[in-house]
């Protein structure tokens, strides 16, 4: 009896179960879940501080054998460049570190300008390439981590940052367009490295900003600024990607004097 | 319609053609014809008792989510505090109250609106505009008004005094004018004041905003600099002063330049200088990109080339940007050669045409 109990009741159950329309939304988020974890340990593990001498033979000799495999193409293998690619000479460890370490080279097809990519090389691969680059001549070094403690004036950088950087990169880091395709991009996910050295070296179509122009401990402001800025929470409302009046216009012309039509024509109508 | 005298609301029937338009000197033979109101149609609510009571109950529920939302916003005020040096308190606490009293305007207007459209007495009626002239004893009344504050003013009578008065009236506003001159600039004119920055022949090139003097040698190859002239930051009305010298300092190969005779000596190796201020409408012209030598103005995307003067290659600016001349002192540092040969910024009334030609 107990035995033809369960045999019918089981089955049952189950296949209500299963047939759960919450069952395959449970299966889906279980699913998510599983794969953005296993993402999230393997990113966090990636940027693990390889060390890497630069100055060694053995990570230069690495970095030879990687920069004539992968980047050579364009950039010639003495480094002085082609019809493809420009000269390396004198770019130094920083840029090399900021456009691989960045993703944006090597260079996926020809765009107005680079894109951030998920990154080709690993940390070690990245610190061997630069060391082979700054081997063959001097250039702008990675900078220290004593650079990038963020413990610099927030109040100094952003006002730099609105003098020098905001009228590409808006007030917030929000990023901008340029003329043609090219834009300057959102700086609100940008390591305090990659900051540090796009300042250093001026990619692509970015302007140079050197040690004399705005000195170590002023960049160390400006990022500062940055990553305390990114951390607040606005008390505005919603920020719309802190893009101004063009995304905060485009927003109330739709939606604000939609509304307003909408109870116009409400208003208006004759009752039914 | 026989009277002229004011009336209260007339029943649409009787809305007359009567009435002629007192502007027209001529009526058309085929002047439109007024096709009156159109039959009342009775609404839903109207007709069908069960409509009538749906509407009402809704009304009420509307009125008293209002009451919901208004204690919502009460309540969000003390579960929702704004603590001291949190912003994101204070981001609750706006959006929560803002919510409430949103929901409890919205609810009110909505039941009020509803009520009115759906359930109130919507026979269509005409409320005859009232002539704007009053009736004659009305006028007559008025003139008479006015006739005694004459005769016991004396308004007209004691001419003398009368004009003394239009005259202290008259002479009142005068002082403005004068308070006023304080917006243009003390000396010269404005059109001299717009002609002129604080560069001169000798004035150090400095980084904005620090003040520091920048030595040539500091400025490699596709840097630019925002640039301030020294003494600027003493100065008396410094932002009026900025608005004017703000400079963009950029360094190119000296063979990528295009340089015209008479400007041959105006940059030093390959360190041109160009006012920041569009000549369009005035706006900071900063986005340099170092590999085209473009420089975009953000405000209206006009586009400059700096290889070529600052020629306008694009947009809405008709002028090239203008050119500061510069050199090195004796110890290193830029100098200006001299101000700008022509005035910076838009143009005004009296700019002449002929700097450019």
């Amino acid at each position: 009896m107990a035995a033809m109990n369960s045999s019918d009741t089981k089955p049952e159950r189950r296949r209500r179960g299963r047939r759960s329309p919450l069952a395959s939304v449970a299966l889906v988020l279980t699913g998510l879940l599983i794969t953005g974890g296993a993402y999230a340990l393997m990113s966090a593990a990636a940027p693990a501080n390889a060390s890497v001498d630069l100055s060694s033979a053995q990570s230069i000799q690495q970095g030879k054998k990687l920069f004539a495999a992968n980047c050579a193409t364009c950039h010639g293998l003495d480094l002085a460049g082609s019809s493809s690619g420009p000269s390396l000479i004198g770019v130094g460890a920083a840029a090399v570190d900021f456009q691989v370490g960045t993703g944006r080279m090597p260079l996926a097809q020809d765009a107005p300008q680079a894109e951030v990519k998920p990154r080709v090389f690993d940390e070690t691969q990245t610190l061997q390439m630069a060391a082979y680059v700054a081997s063959i001549s001097p250039g702008p070094g990675i900078p220290a981590s004593s650079n990038l403690t963020l413990t610099g004036d927030a109040t100094k950088g952003a006002e730099l940052f609105r003098i020098n950087c905001a009228m590409c990169h808006n007030v917030a880091g929000a990023g901008g367009a340029l003329t043609e395709g090219k834009y300057a991009p959102n700086l609100m996910n940008t390591t305090p490295a990659h900051i540090y050295e796009a300042m250093l070296t001026g990619p692509q179509n970015m302007p140079v900003f050197n040690d004399q122009n705005i000195t170590p401990q002023e960049k160390q402001d400006i990022i500062t600024a940055l990553k305390t800025q990114n951390k607040d929470a606005g008390v505005g409302g919603f920020e719309l990607g802190s893009l101004g009046p063009v995304a905060e216009g485009l927003f109330i012309w739709i939606f604000g004097l939609g509304a307003v039509v909408a109870f116009t024509v409400w208003l208006t109508a004759k009752g039914h | 319609m026989a009277s002229n005298e004011p009336t209260d609301i007339v029943p649409a029937d009787d809305h007359g053609t009567t009435f002629t338009d007192p502007g027209t000197a001529v009526e058309r033979a085929d002047a439109f014809q007024n096709p009156g109101l159109p039959p009342h149609q009775l609404r839903v609510t109207d007709k069908d008792p069960k409509a009538a009571k749906r509407a009402e109950r809704v009304i009420v529920l509307l009125f008293y989510v209002s009451v919901i939302g208004s204690v919502f916003a009460m309540a969000a005020y003390f579960a929702f505090p704004i603590k001291p040096n949190d912003l994101g308190s204070v981001r609750l606490n706006n959006v929560f109250i803002g919510l409430g009293l949103a929901f409890a305007l919205l609810a009110i207007g909505i039941a009020a609106i509803h009520w009115s459209k759906a359930l109130m007495d919507d026979h269509e009626g005409i409320d005859i505009r009232h002539p704007v002239a009053g009736p004659p004893p009305v006028q007559a009344r008025a003139v008479e008004i006015f006739r005694q504050a004459d005769r016991e003013s004396g308004f007209n009578r004691r001419v003398l005094i009368r004009n003394g008065m239009i005259a202290a009236i008259a002479a009142l506003p005068f002082p403005a004018i004068f308070l006023f001159r304080d917006l243009a600039p003390a000396a010269g004119t404005p059109a001299e004041a717009y002609s002129h920055t604080l560069w001169k022949q000798g004035t150090r090139l400095t980084k904005d905003p620090t003040g520091d003097p920048i030595l040539a040698s500091d400025v490699t190859i596709g840097s630019v600099f925002h640039v301030i002239p020294d003494g600027l930051l003493k100065s008396d009305d410094m932002l009026e002063e900025k608005g004017k010298a703000a400079v963009l300092l950029m360094r190119l190969e000296p063979g990528d330049l295009h340089v015209s005779p008479d400007r041959k000596t105006w940059n030093y190796d390959g360190i041109v200088a160009y006012s920041k201020i569009c000549t369009h409408v005035g706006c900071p012209v900063a986005l340099y990109e170092q590999q085209t030598h473009h420089l975009l103005c953000p405000c209206h995307q006009s586009q400059f080339d700096i290889t070529r003067e600052a020629a306008v290659i694009f947009g809405p600016a008709v002028r090239p940007l203008p050119q500061l001349p510069i050199t090195v002192d004796s110890e290193g540092y830029l100098v200006a050669q001299s101000d700008f040969h022509e005035p910076v910024g838009p143009s005004f009334w009296e700019r002449r045409g002929d700097y450019n030609v």
